[in-house]
């Protein structure tokens, strides 16, 4: 495997884009990276979606991806794995690359979810877990998360301020985002009195519907070199491990065992260990979420999420900045681009490009973190300024 | 939901049956091709235990579609013993009376309502032990 490098990212404002159909979202957000990179062409495009099928009666995004960022006949390639398509997309792309198969190749991750009703979303976001031994008994993610959260205050302690804290936390970290769909801080006692989902979790615990794309471009090191003068931003570390569709059929109800595997992997390709990460964008599609992962990822040890949040530790000016561009929580979480906007936002921060207010303090290492489901793929990028 | 889609399942909805693995004993709920445990690949069929205790839970407020006329409604994640865990909603019982590792019995019920024509869908919850 040969030495890659991000040369270009690009994404377009996130929320409820009534004006701006999925082939106008997968154009916007290529056409940034490209000028972002300042090429015109890429050998492959990769194009990380989860159902825009259920969502937009669209499959075959394989074609009208390049069709629409008028790149035919560059072949495109449609990557699905729930709310972690974006993360593999990227992933897909890398190991093109890496490979030596191309030298530049695209990944663009896209969702438009307002075209169907709240209730048609949450019907195409169920398609995620196990339709026959889940979602037909009633369940809904919000409340395959909530067991989660039960089972993690029943067994560490965790409280329900610490899991407000996470929504706290990065919606102040959002409202600094320009490209956030929710640009609002909010407070301890707003999460816990906004409208209840499924217990213990509010609105405000939950990531929103979200239409948005992202894109990045892969290029072989020896070729990045010559094409950019800014800081080279090297992908060191990918990982990818699956679990079993059913959460209950997992060993343990409060513990991401996908996201510990994909870490592993990713930081044993990168010769790193955790504590060498200067920040992460992790997937907070609910603020338990956010806990947990840092635990699977060892930041924190298990049990420790929720006191380490409370303590400070992932705010932004914390030893461990989680979720500088606002996390999925208020920048928003449109499935399958959320995987492709963390390595935006990673690939920003180590250039020195985010916006003034929202930098982390030290970006020379950046970890992603996506999964799928309720934990049962995970992908984990880590990615270097060199 | 189609007619072979919902009749595939009717082993596990309404006889819980599950497979017992013939080489190492593991249980699987729904039955699979392969055991995750061995990766052997003879079983014998058998029916999951009629009780187990509660592991976890929620209180589902708002509902997907099928089950809006429902909500509020509790689903559990449940240890029946074996190593076998299924999640099902709770019925008969109040949401403050829900806590982990309270005993449960397996019960055939009605699950859902689908589409306007009101077909009727039917498999398991489960209901306080006493």
């Amino acid at each position: 495997m040969r030495d890659v490098a991000v040369i270009g990212v690009g994404m377009n404002k996130w929320g409820e884009l009534w004006d701006k159909s999925l082939r106008d979202l997968i154009a916007e957000s290529a056409l940034l990276a490209l000028d972002d990179a300042g090429i015109d062409k890429v050998e492959a495009m990769y194009i990380g979606c989860m159902s825009s099928g259920l969502f937009t009666d669209q499959e075959h995004l394989a074609s009208i991806g390049p069709d629409y960022a008028a790149m035919c006949p560059t072949p495109g390639i449609r990557v699905e794995s729930a709310c972690a398509s974006g993360g593999l997309a990227f992933r897909s792309a890398f190991i093109h690359v890496a490979s030596g198969l191309a030298d530049i190749v695209m990944a663009v991750g896209v969702e438009k979810m307002t075209d169907v009703d709240g209730a048609g979303a949450t019907f195409g976001l169920a398609t995620a877990a196990d339709q026959e031994y889940e979602v037909y008994n009633g369940i809904t993610f919000p409340g395959l998360y909530s067991m989660m959260a039960i089972h993690h205050m029943h067994k560490y302690g965790t409280t329900r301020d610490q899991l407000a804290q996470v929504a706290v936390k990065n919606h102040k970290n959002g409202a600094k985002n320009p490209l956030a769909q929710f640009r609002m801080e909010v407070t301890i006692d707003q999460v816990k009195n906004a409208v209840m989902v499924a217990d213990p979790l509010t609105i405000l615990d939950c990531s929103p519907i979200t239409d948005g794309s992202a894109a990045v471009i892969l290029c072989s090191m020896d070729k990045a070199k010559e094409i950019t003068k800014r800081r080279l931003v090297k992908v060191i570390g990918s990982g990818h491990a699956s679990d079993t569709i059913q959460l209950a059929q997992r060993d343990d109800l409060s513990f991401l065992k996908s996201t510990k595997l994909a870490a592993q992997q990713a930081l044993a390709m990168a010769g790193r260990k955790i504590k060498d990460v200067d920040f992460l964008e992790v997937h907070d599609c609910f603020t338990i979420a956010e806990i947990m992962v840092l635990e699977a990822l060892g930041c924190i040890a298990p049990g420790k999420g929720g006191p380490s949040t409370a303590d400070g530790l992932t705010a932004l000016d914390g030893k461990l900045p989680v979720n500088a561009s606002g996390g999925l929580k208020s920048k928003g979480h449109p499935v399958g681009a959320t995987g492709v906007a963390q390595i935006v936002e990673i690939t920003k921060q180590i250039r020195c490009d985010a916006e003034k207010d929202r930098k982390v303090k030290k970006a020379d290492i950046g970890l992603a973190q996506n999964m799928g489901g309720s934990g049962a793929s995970s992908v984990v990028h880590i990615l270097e300024g060199i | 939901m189609s007619s072979p889609r919902y009749w595939r399942e009717m082993p596990q909805r309404y006889r819980y049956e599950a497979a017992k693995c013939k080489k190492c004993g593991k249980v699987l709920f729904p039955p699979r091709l392969i055991c995750p445990g061995c990766r052997a690949r003879d079983f014998e069929k058998v029916h999951i235990n009629q009780t187990g205790e509660i592991e976890t839970y929620t209180v589902i407020r708002v509902a997907p579609a099928p089950f809006v006329d429902q909500a509020p409604y509790p689903v559990a994640i449940v240890n029946m013993g074996d190593g076998v865990r299924i999640l099902c909603q709770l019925a008969d019982i109040e949401p403050e009376e829900i806590k982990i590792g309270l005993p449960v019995r397996i019960e055939f019920r009605k699950i859902q309502k689908q589409g306007e024509s009101g077909l009727l869908l039917y498999g398991y919850k489960c209901v306080p032990e006493f």
